[in-house]
């Protein structure tokens, strides 16, 4: 009995300093990317921070450009894929026949596990040059190859959440809206989806998260061309997005320059556009948890 | 009965995202410094990609007659290499650029002065789409596109086309040399900038490729790199007669824009690194040099 219990105690304590732990990775994380990049804020004076030009071996380091850039592409890469995404789970969860569904949704994850420099190289050999001769562009190295090679990263991860919240939802609720008279159709769009949507949303999330830090296949196909993006048409010029830069430049920078730690500032900046979209789908997720609480009690 | 719904099944397979980094931070290992008997000598070579074909057939030629030395090759960049061999995780660093003097200052920091030794010439060829029908351009005129002030193939005797300008990324040594010696035609004070939208690109394939296929680009690449189906325009200076690039015209000093490439150690090289230093400045290495498509230092 004695030794069970202190059996279950070390068990206990086990699985707590687990789950400690990862609070624990994310704050020294941080404390390193702080401690790296912060000096770059001091080196650097605030309106070169701010200005439009990033060309570090000259002194140039703008952040704006290449901030532009991850903001051009993401955006692209989520208006590609999270329509495509959620269409495909709810085919896949409500539609499709079983052996249909037992071939789909291996076949997505696999696509998940694709290499993404594997990625770029199709990109770079099959999508670059079509873009650039169907559109009429300058160069097909552009945004909007980022954006749809990102597409495809993010589809898998949107399919795979969003299929599992839609599966999730009870059956009783597609049973009692076919029992009401509303057709398969309409259960699904006025039902099933919209009682799935906090895991559709986090399914989104989770997508836009995984564009935003993706960076070999980006790298190969955007062009890297460090321009400030000015509206809807930058979609169709190159950029240099900061996960691009970070990893073209990291492997130069003498240890300690002010090049280093404004490349550490810019692993800052997306710590925190990463730590505030996990927020908002967090927040999402916990306000509609409370509505839902609401109306069944 | 009402079955309970059970929201969290299953959520994503977190093994595929868990994505494991491993910086393999391999020392240098030239251990058995002065020790030629010492079963086994690695030698550590990094830097310049420009250089990291030819270094790579070296090492490999030096390994078939001395295979008691392992010399093992890496890229990642002129700054890269020289980067390395401050920081004491390389014994040569190979580098397409003469070591700047803030670079000399770490290394002193270290304690230790870096020597310089030329093994190789190459030529930086200005390349276009075979479908262009521009064949040669002034140093002026290469200025003009990639600083921005030229931006349509009209301007210089071209078709009506945008251009779209290609370049290595900033940490490659050809990129320095061209800002410095193209750019801003060798003057100091000059301080004339690629233009901003400039297409950074991270590797001579990456060049190759879109000028291959888009008849809109130029770009410039180590003569080495230039493949058969890329179109190599002859370049002038100011006055002077258009010179394609060859072993010929840089050997004699016509065309324009030709570099020396550098070995790199960390202080006078000695034992076994001192003995393949002396053999590449031999024929036979040399012989693999212009094989390779750069250019002898000794003709």
């Amino acid at each position: 009995m004695r030794a069970s219990r202190a059996g279950e105690f070390v068990v206990v304590q086990l699985v707590r300093a687990a789950g400690f732990s990862a609070i624990v990775f994310v704050v020294l994380i941080l404390v390193f990317l702080a401690r790296e990049g912060g000096p770059a804020l001091l080196e650097v004076p605030l309106d070169t921070l701010l200005a439009g030009r990033w060309y570090p071996i000259e002194g140039y380091f703008g952040l704006p450009p290449l901030l532009g850039g991850t903001l051009v592409v993401t955006l692209g890469a989520t208006a590609i894929a999270a329509p495509l995404g959620v269409l495909t789970a709810v085919y896949v969860a409500e539609v499709a026949p079983r052996w249909a569904r037992e071939v789909l949704k291996p076949l997505i994850e696999l696509l998940a596990g694709i290499p993404s420099v594997a990625l770029g190289f199709i990109g770079i050999l099959a999508f670059v040059p079509v873009i650039r001769t169907t559109l009429g562009l300058p160069t097909g190295l552009s945004a909007l190859t980022g954006a749809i090679l990102l597409g495809l990263i993010a589809i898998p991860t949107i399919v795979s959440v969003a299929e599992d919240a839609i599966d999730a939802v009870p059956r009783t609720y597609r049973d009692a809206a076919l029992a009401l008279g509303a057709t398969e159709w309409q259960t699904i769009w006025r039902v099933t989806v919209p009682a799935a949507r906090t895991g559709i949303t986090t399914a989104i999330m989770l997508g836009v998260g995984r564009a935003i830090g993706e960076t070999m296949a980006v790298m190969m196909v955007t062009g890297n061309a460090p321009v400030l993006p000015s509206g809807l048409q930058a979609l169709f010029h190159p950029v240099r997005t900061m996960t691009a830069t970070i990893a073209a430049e990291m492997g130069e920078v003498a240890n300690g320059s002010t090049h280093y730690h404004a490349l550490f500032l810019i692993g800052v900046v997306l710590f925190v556009i990463t730590l505030v979209v996990n927020l908002v789908a967090a927040s999402i997720v916990f306000r509609q948890r409370k509505r839902a609480e609401r109306i069944l009690s | 009965m009402v079955t309970m719904p059970n929201v969290r099944r299953h959520r994503l397979p977190w093994a595929l995202v868990l994505a494991a980094t491993l910086l393999a931070g391999c020392r240098g290992s030239l251990g058995a410094e002065g020790g030629p008997h010492a079963a086994g000598t690695t030698i550590q070579d990094q830097g310049s990609d420009t250089l990291v074909n030819l270094a790579l057939a070296w090492a490999e030629a030096y390994h078939r007659e001395h295979p008691e030395v392992t010399i093992s090759v890496t890229g990642g960049g002129s700054g890269a290499g020289l980067a390395a061999l401050v920081n004491g995780t390389t014994d040569i660093a190979n580098a397409s650029r003469p070591i700047k003097a803030e670079e000399v200052e770490q290394a002193r920091a270290k304690g230790f002065t870096p020597q310089e030794l030329v093994v190789a010439r190459d030529a930086i060829a200005v390349i276009v789409n075979p479908g262009n029908p521009v064949d040669e351009l002034t140093l002026v005129q290469i200025a003009d596109i990639f600083s921005g002030r030229i931006s349509n193939w009209r301007e210089v005797g071209g078709e009506d086309r945008p251009i779209v300008r290609l370049s290595r990324e900033t940490n490659s040594g050809t990129h320095v040399y061209f800002l410095e010696h193209v750019l801003r035609g060798g003057d100091k004070d000059n301080k004339t900038l690629f233009s901003t939208d400039t297409l950074l690109l991270p590797s001579s394939e990456g060049i190759s490729a879109e000028i291959r296929q888009n008849p809109n680009a130029i770009g410039y690449d180590g003569l080495g790199y230039v493949t058969p189906d890329l179109k190599v325009l002859a370049v002038a200076e100011p006055g002077m007669p258009f010179i394609l690039p060859s072993i010929q015209t840089v050997n004699d000093g016509t065309y324009p824009v030709a570099r020396d490439l550098y070995m790199y150690t960390a202080g006078q090289p000695e034992g076994v690194l001192a003995d393949y230093l002396r053999w590449i400045l031999g024929p036979e290495a040399q012989a693999l040099v212009a094989s390779l498509g750069f250019v002898p230092v000794e003709p």
